[in-house]
């Protein structure tokens, strides 16, 4: 009876799985479609932006059929499908190398900011946006909440510059644009990409703090918009706990406040947090773009602005694949998350 | 009613809710004192009585005003109490059961953990003894499956169910003193009378005193040994329940008359009077009251 029981139960479960994969797979499919309508329907010629507009009509012809663009666009698109499904998204006209290949070279830049920014967003946000609802209409609050609008309000391109003006131009307290000081660059060997893992892994300690010294500014700026957005959603997710008529139970049964804030009221904010932590920092994995390209940043959000500069279609639509991806995979994790710390999603 | 060693007592207790439309002054003058019985709080919506209950655990929202000549339990003043040595009185001395489980239990921790952290909280004790305790107030509550339940979320059990486990962390660090803020009102009438009796089992075996908030006159009639009735703010009436069906007092009256009974059904049932003269405080001083003696 329980051996049946347990078969039924195991059955759903894989079941359940199974729909879970068919619905990523379908968003997946969907996002490649979209990109793939992109690249179709944009102005720029490939086959021009390949031959070069002084060829002559037979040997553009000739490429128009090597690259499978008289075919109809099914199966044009089969042929993009199978092909990205190999990692290959073709190669880059800007740097004469395959897409991924590219994109695996500068990801790595864009993760180490990405993922510090969150960090930082995380440590200082969600501290704040407690405090905020605890002390709710207090002096905290009102700086908390003045903050983050900022934090919403401003153009990071703006805040990047003036930073760099004070802290770099005027001040020289922090080092300018760039992964590491010019005459460091390139001494470490790329392992994982990571300037920070690799100049360890290289035992080049020199090395590894400048390249740590050269993330504050960066880092400090995009987690100031991720602190921004986490702290706000903390508040508001606090605020409605702490109505909650079990936090008058705690408080009856004499438990002290800080636990109650922390350990109760808390706990139950934690689930809707994994989501809009996660969110922010698929965002930051984009829209990092205008970052990188002020501090010169040689990760995915300025090859991507590049390739966009030169009509390099291969690149960009990659690179969109890439960041698409990621952003899928970011709502499978914090979907899973949610199932393991929400014992009513369970 | 003799009057064991007393417990509790509250002198010219006032709750006033400031709003941006005035004042809402949902407690006036209230007084009563309270020994080792079941005392049944009775009133209809808003005529204060959870909000009495709150006070009393000083846990009413900072924006509340409370003031009172006198709150005082075992003889200590919990007016002058820092929220430190309240904690020490909340859960440990005086408890309190809400109204509905569904609510008032913590929905991402199991009911295990909820109730061994009240014990905890007061007896810095391991886990393992606090669970040992936590089972057998499982089982005082008459829960036949302990084991079971310990690992269970709220959302997994029933509103009796609930409110039995509610009972258990409440009384599990033995306190003297249990406000029941209507504890049945959101259950089965089937089910309500199991809970009551769990209750009520509990309070007499501990010999502890119980406020019973509730606005069933009949139920506290026939559970409490004595009835505050409860109208605006204000105390109409302190009676014996066992006396509750002599009373004179024309609220009271009032609320009686207003209970359909099976006998006479043919009868339309009376509306409630409700006189404002009684919400006036000279009121019963010129007319002598022998109704607020307590």
């Amino acid at each position: 009876m329980t051996q049946f029981l347990t078969q039924k139960r195991l059955k759903k479960t894989a079941l359940k799985i199974l729909k879970f994969l068919l619905m990523v797979a379908i968003t997946f499919l969907g996002l490649l479609l979209i990109t793939f309508l992109i690249g179709r329907v944009v102005p720029i010629d490939p086959v021009l932006a390949v031959v070069g507009d002084k060829a002559s009509h037979e040997v553009y012809e000739r490429a128009r059929i090597a690259m499978g663009l008289n075919l109809p666009l099914w199966q044009q698109f089969l042929i993009y499908l199978s092909s990205v499904l190999r990692g290959d998204f073709g190669t880059s006209v800007l740097t004469a190398k395959p897409v991924f290949e590219d994109i695996l070279r500068v990801f790595p830049a864009t993760m180490e900011l990405a993922f510090l920014a969150t960090l930082f967003g995380i440590f200082v946000g969600i501290p704040l946006g407690v405090i905020s609802a605890v002390k709710r209409g207090g002096f905290l609050d009102h700086v908390s909440r003045v903050v983050g609008l900022l934090g919403y309000s401003l153009p990071i391109f703006w805040l990047a510059l003036l930073a760099l003006m004070i802290f770099y131009a005027k001040l020289d307290l922090l080092p300018g644009p760039g992964r590491v000081d010019v005459f460091y660059d390139g001494i470490v060997t790329p392992v994982t990409g990571f300037m920070l893992i690799d100049s360890i892994l290289a035992g080049e300690w020199e090395i590894f703090w400048n390249a740590l010294y050269h993330l504050i500014m960066p880092a400090t700026l995009l987690g100031y918009f991720s602190m921004a957005y986490i702290s706000r959603m903390t508040r508001s997710f606090m605020i409605e706990q702490l109505r909650q008529e079990y936090i008058l139970t705690a408080r009856v049964k004499g438990v002290a406040e800080w636990k109650v804030i922390w350990g109760h009221a808390f706990g139950n904010c934690a689930i809707p947090l994994i989501t809009v932590v996660a969110l922010s920092f698929g965002a930051l994995l984009e829209g990092s773009v205008l970052t990188e390209t002020i501090f010169a940043w040689p990760g995915l959000g300025l090859y991507l602005t590049n390739s966009l500069l030169n009509a390099d279609m291969n690149a960009v639509l990659g690179s969109t694949i890439v960041v698409g991806s990621i952003f899928l995979g970011i709502n499978i994790f914090s979907d899973i998350l949610y199932k393991v710390f929400d014992p009513r999603a369970r | 009613m003799i009057q064991q060693d007393q417990l509790l007592q509250v002198t010219n207790l006032n709750i006033i809710f400031p709003s941006p439309k005035g004042d809402v002054h949902a407690v006036k003058d209230i007084s009563f004192s309270l020994g080792k019985e079941k005392i049944g709080l009775v009133g209809e919506s808003g005529s204060g009585k959870s909000v009495t209950g709150r006070a009393i655990l000083r846990l009413l929202p900072p924006y509340a005003k409370v003031s009172a000549e006198e709150i005082s339990f075992k003889g200590q003043d919990l007016l002058s109490f820092s929220e430190k040595e309240l904690r020490c009185i909340r859960g440990k001395e005086i408890s309190m059961v809400m109204q509905d489980p569904k609510y008032s239990l913590n929905p991402v921790r199991t009911v295990g953990q909820q109730i061994s952290e009240a014990y905890i909280v007061h007896s810095k004790v391991s886990k393992s003894v606090a669970r040992e305790q936590t089972l057998k107030m499982l089982t005082a509550v008459r829960i036949r499956n302990p084991e079971q339940v310990y690992k269970l979320y709220p959302h997994e059990v029933s509103g009796g169910m609930g409110q039995r486990i509610m009972i258990a962390m409440m009384l599990i660090p033995e306190p003297s003193l249990l406000i029941a803020d209507e504890p049945t009102s959101a259950l089965d009438v089937t089910v309500q009378l199991q809970v009551l009796a769990i209750l009520d089992d509990l309070v007499t075996q501990r010999g502890m005193g119980l406020i019973f908030i509730s606005h069933d006159l009949e139920l506290v009639a026939s559970f409490c040994d004595r009835v505050i009735i409860m109208y605006g703010g204000r105390i109409m009436e302190v009676i014996n329940a066992a006396d509750l069906h002599n009373s004179t007092h024309p609220y009271t009256r009032g609320l009686l008359n207003c209970l359909p009974r099976i006998e006479g059904r043919n009868e339309r049932l009376s509306t409630l009077v409700r006189d404002d003269a009684w919400l006036d405080a000279d009121f019963w001083h010129s007319n002598d009251s022998d109704g607020i003696i307590i």
